[in-house]
């Protein structure tokens, strides 16, 4: 005879526990009925936290609401909020901004992290050290990633100039990361590219280690380059996996905030100033709710289209 | 048997209850006697601490404070006041919110409170009652008493400009003495003099501006050039009529000015800078010259290492009209407040002559005129008639509801312009009327 295990333990315990009453209504509920008991808590908070904000944004994106000013109350004023946001050319510049950085980080962080999950899949001696070291900079909170790095650019103590200046021979003072127009974009790009990198690598290596050996090992005895096996079997094997950790990555820094704002703040002028930023400002800081609730509205929709269309595409990717 | 296990336990309850009530009722009493005061993390805060053990030693009222950091100032205090909070019972609010709060009910009136005390705003610097205390501008109606008078001044490296060799090179390069400017030009010159110079084996820079980006900062620094050149934010004969104000000749060279200055006289790096790196750059020696609020005077010339008989201040200079820009605050009674009394009552001592005298010997800005009029009051501190000579001559920013729109759309234009290199002044002051006239028309006011 078997010991019952824990969980039937405390299975019996519960119903020992449960009034008879309780236990007598219980055991006239349907199976649908249960169901509906353990999903209603999860719906209800969906409601209060998603859905209610999202409808009751939607709503104020066609007012001229603003919060602090909320004696003064709200007028309807049609799609009007809509088309500032449309119309207005700095929006359209923080847009072109968010692209740049979305654009280079992915591209940098798929092509670093692959090359990283691709040398970390050899086995070779001290490997498991080398996958811990690289993904330290993922388990740093950004505001800390932000604040050192800023220390980093500073263009008189910073350990980032001494570097570029010793390799090009440049004074360490010369150039400014942070404060130059042309070099702060990139800045930005380099930082988020050190943090995020180990991330698509950790899952890269996930997907490199479940590709099975003996696929290889046909492919040796067809005589298959290297080569033509990284191409036939390496990437495609991959490709789900690269693609979902791209998606998760790009919703990411299509929102990126804190690491932006702790390195530049958006500037100099509004050379970084990514769209999360520039929602910030409009919404809590100038207070005009009605019309960043209409950018973010934009935004969300544009966001949604995009991985909708993303995640088809990778669902494709999976089936072939 | 149960009955009676039910009625000991609620004996007990009602036992512990009692207990607690009475144990809690002095901790309540204690609680009521107490105040919170609102202000700005910064050296004054400090001296007002210190200051605020006479009210409570005189009314048995326990003063708390909440100080919170310049950057996040007006962030923090606004959504405070725009949330209803309770949290300050009393608060030093910058003298852009006069009119958002008197209009939207964060500040209790204070008018019929003056009259009852005897408390009259004529005994208050003018500039400081309208800057402070006032809304709408310039009408008797008083939602603040004007509390730390401040404005935008200069700090300078005395020893660095008595050096004989300097001097001399000086005087040959510009045919006239190193002396503390008188204009713009003049400060521009002396920057360009010392920067990227060797002095003592260390290098240094001209001048430590306002760059600052996320709050207020190249606003209020570039202002200090705009006032000097004339610069005015309206017609005075037409309200928000700004077309050729605003983006005048004059208000156009004077951004373009300050650029140039940013570009030719700063420490590398220098690109979102306000008060505190100011501070930092001028305290750890880089920069000949320091823009900065008077506020900040007694510290640094206390401080051991750069202060006393090594560092001299002037006015901020003129170029066409001599003007700088206000700071200061005036403090008021949030109408939020369950301790509104005990509020006034402090508002009430903090007006008094006796205590505005101890104010300002702690390093607190007076406003009262007993205190700045004094024929001794110049010679009370090395920056002292520079501050009469300041605040004489004081504009500020928009005092309007809408501040912060009218404000974060000024510190985009000026920041893009004279550290992102974007556009011309010209363009940038035009946009600027752009954002300022959607403002206005969403307002209601044009």
């Amino acid at each position: 005879m078997s010991r019952p295990s824990i969980l039937q333990k405390i299975a019996t315990s519960v119903a020992v526990a449960t009034p008879a009453p309780v236990a007598r209504k219980v055991r006239g509920l349907s199976d649908r009925a249960i169901t509906w008991l353990f999903v209603t808590p999860t719906i209800l908070l969906l409601l209060v936290i998603n859905i209610f904000p999202l409808i009751w944004t939607i709503q104020l994106s066609f007012t001229n609401y603003k919060a602090n000013r909320a004696a003064r109350g709200e007028k309807f004023i049609g799609l009007r909020n809509y088309e500032r946001v449309l119309g207005d050319a700095d929006i359209w510049i923080t847009l072109q901004t968010t692209a740049h950085f979305l654009i280079w980080t992915m591209l940098l962080q798929v092509l670093l992290g692959f090359g990283l999950a691709w040398l970390l899949n050899k086995q070779f001696k001290g490997h498991s050290f080398w996958t811990t070291l690289i993904l330290l900079p993922m388990m740093l909170s950004p505001a800390v990633v932000g604040n050192f790095w800023r220390f980093l650019y500073q263009p008189q103590i910073g350990l980032f100039n001494y570097i570029i200046a010793f390799f090009t021979g440049a004074d360490p003072s010369s150039f400014q990361m942070l404060g130059d127009v042309n070099l702060a974009p990139w800045s930005i790009v380099i930082v988020d590219t050190w943090m995020w990198t180990p991330y698509i690598m950790l899952i890269c290596l996930a997907g490199l280690r479940s590709i099975p050996d003996y696929i290889y090992e046909a492919a040796e005895v067809d005589r298959a380059s290297k080569w033509r096996q990284f191409w036939s079997i390496t990437v495609p094997m991959v490709l789900p996996f690269l693609m979902l950790a791209v998606l998760f990555r790009a919703i990411e820094n299509f929102k990126m905030f804190d690491l932006v704002v702790e390195l530049t703040n958006g500037g100099p002028g509004s050379v970084t100033e990514l769209a999360s930023i520039n929602l910030k400002r409009e919404a809590f800081e100038k207070w005009r709710t009605g019309y960043s609730s209409a950018f973010a509205i934009i935004l969300f929709v544009t966001v949604f289209g995009v991985a909708n269309i993303y995640v088809k595409a990778l669902n494709a990717v999976k089936q072939r | 048997m149960k009955k009676g296990w039910i009625k000991s336990m609620l004996r007990t309850a009602a036992g512990a209850a009692l207990a607690l009530t009475v144990t809690a009722a002095p901790s309540q009493k204690a609680q009521a006697q107490s105040l919170t005061l609102c202000w700005a993390a910064w050296d004054p805060a400090n001296a007002l601490v210190e200051m605020s053990k006479d009210f409570t030693a005189q009314s048995g009222i326990e003063m708390n404070f909440e100080f919170v950091p310049w950057p996040n100032y007006a962030d923090r205090m606004l959504n405070e006041l725009n949330s209803g909070g309770k949290l300050c019972d009393l608060l030093i609010g910058d003298s852009q919110w006069i009119g958002g709060s008197a209009e939207n009910g964060h500040y209790v009136k204070l008018n019929s409170f003056f009259d009852k005390e005897g408390i009259s705003m004529d005994d208050f610097l003018p500039a400081t009652v309208y800057a402070y205390s006032t809304w709408p501008k310039g009408s008797p109606n008083y939602w603040a008493l004007p509390a730390m008078g401040d404005a935008n001044g200069w700090v300078y490296r005395k020893d660095w400009f008595s050096r004989p060799a300097l001097r001399s090179e000086f005087k040959s390069k510009y045919g006239r003495d190193l002396e503390p400017p008188k204009t713009w030009t003049e400060m521009k010159d002396i920057g360009e003099f010392f920067q990227g110079r060797d002095i003592d084996g260390k290098r240094v820079y001209g001048a430590a501006i306002f760059t600052e980006r996320g709050s207020e900062g190249i606003t209020m620094g570039a202002t200090g050039a705009l006032y000097s050149w004339g610069f005015q934010y309206q017609n005075p004969n037409k309200p928000y009529d700004m077309e050729g104000f605003v983006n005048s000749p004059d208000a156009v060279a004077a951004l373009e000015f300050y650029k140039e200055l940013y570009k030719c006289c700063t420490p590398p790096g220098y690109t979102d800078s306000y008060m505190e790196e100011g501070l930092d750059a001028f305290k750890s020696g880089q920069v000949a010259m320091m823009m900065n609020w008077f506020a900040f005077f007694p510290g640094l010339h206390k401080d051991p290492v750069v202060g006393g008989d090594k560092i001299g201040f002037f006015v901020n200079p003129g170029q066409k009209v001599e003007a700088s820009t206000l700071g200061g605050q005036g403090i008021s009674v949030v109408s939020y407040s369950e301790k509104k009394d005990q509020a006034l009552e402090y508002v009430k001592w903090f007006a008094s002559p006796k205590v505005q005298k101890k104010w300002w010997s702690l390093g607190g800005y007076s406003c009262h005129k007993s205190v700045l009029l004094d024929p001794g009051f110049a010679n009370t501190q090395p920056f002292a008639a520079d501050f009469l000579k300041a605040m004489d001559g004081v504009q500020d920013f928009w005092q309007e509801p809408a501040y912060a729109e009218l404000l974060l759309a000024m510190q985009k234009r000026v920041h893009d312009f004279v550290v992102a290199d974007q556009g011309t002044a010209q363009e940038a002051l035009d946009k600027l009327i752009e954002d300022w006239t959607e403002t206005f028309e969403d307002e209601g006011k044009l």
